[in-house]
């Protein structure tokens, strides 16, 4: 069973704001799918090599060639702040550490 | 005449624009009007009434000859420029996208609109979209499956011609069991995923639904194709053309007994569907082969350490920076964030973040996330084994048929709706849900899947079956019980 220390620990990992109510429930559920996903610690997974991803293709090259980048405007237009041209963000304030 | 129009297939119509029968201008306009009247929350997004944006000449794929314009019903995460894009959160309300995805883009057809989805394309059912969830056309206090939930619905129920989805561990071919349509999750690399808000990149695949398996034929047809902006994508081998095989005959079907007494909860009249589509099959001139897939029923587990870890880091750009939500934006930084994360994701979305966070942290990495590495190869090599001995391996799409909305309330029981699917999304292996007919008035699918790449035999099998079943659709698309 997660304890709420963890819930709120990976909670702040993962920069989300968790009521208490989200986080009581959540030390549940999250509990309840490991306890399933712990059979698989049971299998003889010894020297077995891990899978990151299906593709066997190796990293392709693209001719070298510069293209243009969307316009800095059209990707103003959806940020919820701009500032000098780019992307507004408050201040690091007191989080800073 | 628009009754006429709207029961022709995709590619009837498209056959039809291209003889000079019909007029493109009126088959979207026909559609428009039935989606805008939408009475299943099929859609987020519907095009404004007049001629179509985004008839644009297709840009060039591998594919020969463009097809005619069929009007596309496209699921949310997918960019389309202009256009509202928000995989169906709350956290990208009303974003419009600068650019469009490479698939939307190639395939050039008149968008008819924007389909509901589970958030983030995060569920089995699409009760986790920020905009409501979705009826099921055959019983519309049912859910349509998920995540391509609104895809589904839109196509059985006649709203649309056919639609894109994506699939990551079954969200293209779960909900086109449940509404009784085709869907085709893709070889991993046959399509690109450039321009598709990403769940989890190892596994996410963009794939057709469709009224059948020749719309499909047709539709993935012209996704395949190298993308430079997507290195994973590759050239698709073969062509694709019009699938034409009515019968099995050489065929080698493999049945995976030892997965399909894994689950608990395996409806019987679902069994009993299956076992009759099988021995139909029989009857065509496949020959039914058991093969055993002996880590398939830990895919599940493995699923839910590898997906929910890339939802993790993929759902990082979610910070109110560059799009979509802010809250918070008086306090600092960190404040910003959280908050806006905090109140910008739903339940499952935030579930899954803790999840794969877990699973990711200094400490639990090798006990989840290597272990479950090492499942995937496994689940790899037993079907590498198995189509030593057979062509195809065939599975029951999903355990049940539609349930209620809101009947199925914990998170691991909505998992295991998952449990046939699951296994081909980690081994990247293409997979096919067709209609097999009904269970209780509720359509069953029946899932084969194929060795990387065989999408063109896996189709001509599809078909063959499909013939021989005689799926009747019509009722959905007439508006199912109320």
């Amino acid at each position: 069973m997660l304890s709420r220390h963890e819930v709120d620990h990976v909670a702040a990992l993962a920069r989300l704001a968790l009521t208490d109510a989200e986080a009581e429930r959540m030390a549940v559920e999250l509990s309840s799918i490991l306890e399933h996903i712990d059979r698989i610690r049971a299998l003889d997974l010894d020297g077995v090599a891990p899978t990151a991803h299906v593709s066997d293709a190796t990293a392709p090259l693209r001719p070298d060639v510069p293209v243009p980048s969307l316009p800095r405007e059209a990707l103003l237009a959806a940020a919820p702040e701009v500032a000098d041209g780019g992307f507004g963000v408050p201040s690091p304030g007191a989080s800073a550490q | 005449m628009s009754d006429t129009i709207l029961e022709l297939s995709a590619a009837a119509a498209a056959a039809a624009i291209a003889a000079g029968d019909l007029d493109p201008a009126e088959l979207f306009a026909c559609y428009r009007e039935r989606a805008a009247a939408d009475p299943l929350n099929a859609f987020l997004w519907v095009a404004p009434p007049g001629p179509p944006a985004g008839l644009t000449e297709p840009t060039a794929g591998e594919a020969a000859t463009p097809l005619a314009p069929v009007p596309l019903a496209v699921k949310d995460l997918f960019c389309t420029q202009g256009v509202p894009s928000q995989s169906a959160s709350k956290i990208l309300e009303g974003y419009r996208p600068p650019y469009s995805a490479t698939v939307v883009a190639r395939l050039g057809l008149p968008l008819l609109g924007k389909t509901n989805q589970d958030e983030f394309a995060m569920g089995s059912s699409n009760e986790n979209s920020a905009f409501g969830p979705v009826a099921n056309p055959w019983d519309r206090g049912r859910v349509p499956g998920g995540s391509s939930g609104g895809s589904a619905a839109a196509v059985a129920g006649g709203l649309a011609p056919w639609a894109l989805g994506t699939d990551t561990g079954g969200s293209i071919r779960q909900p086109a069991a449940f509404c009784g349509i085709v869907g085709l999750k893709p070889t991993y690399g046959a399509v690109s995923r450039y321009g598709m808000i990403a769940f989890a990149s190892s596994l996410d695949q963009a794939g057709p639904l469709t009224r059948d398996v020749t719309d499909a034929a047709l539709l993935f047809s012209q996704m395949v194709g190298a993308d430079p902006r997507d290195a994973t994508c590759v050239a698709f081998p073969d062509r694709i053309g019009r699938p034409t095989a009515t019968d099995l005959a050489g065929v080698r079907l493999g049945i995976p007994s030892d997965l399909l007494e894994a689950v608990d909860g395996l409806d019987p009249a679902v069994k009993a569907n299956f076992d009759a589509t099988v021995a139909l099959a029989g009857s065509l001139g496949a020959e039914i082969v058991e093969v055993s897939l002996p880590h398939a029923e830990h895919a599940l587990s493995a699923y839910y350490i590898i997906a929910p870890a890339e939802a993790s880091a993929n759902l990082a750009r979610f910070d109110g920076v560059r799009y979509g939500l802010r809250l918070g934006g008086e306090q600092d930084l960190l404040s910003m964030y959280t908050r806006t994360r905090g109140e910008g994701f739903g339940p499952e979305v935030k579930r899954r973040i803790m999840l794969g966070t877990y699973a990711l942290a200094s400490g639990y990495y090798d006990a989840y996330y290597g272990t479950a590495q090492k499942v995937r190869t496994r689940i790899s090599e037993d079907f590498t084994a198995a189509f030593g001995q057979v062509d195809l391996i065939v599975t029951p799409t999903a355990p049940t048929v539609a349930f209620g909305l809101g009947a199925v309330a914990d998170p691991l029981a909505m998992y295991l709706n998952d449990f046939y699917t699951v296994p081909m999304s980690l081994a990247g292996i293409p997979a096919i849900s067709i209609p097999s007919g009904l269970c209780d008035g509720l359509p069953v699918g029946f899932q084969l899947a194929g060795p990387a790449f065989s999408e063109a035999r896996l189709l001509e099998a599809a078909h063959a079956l499909e013939q021989a079943i005689g799926f009747d659709g019509a009722p959905a698309r007439a508006g199912g019980t109320a």
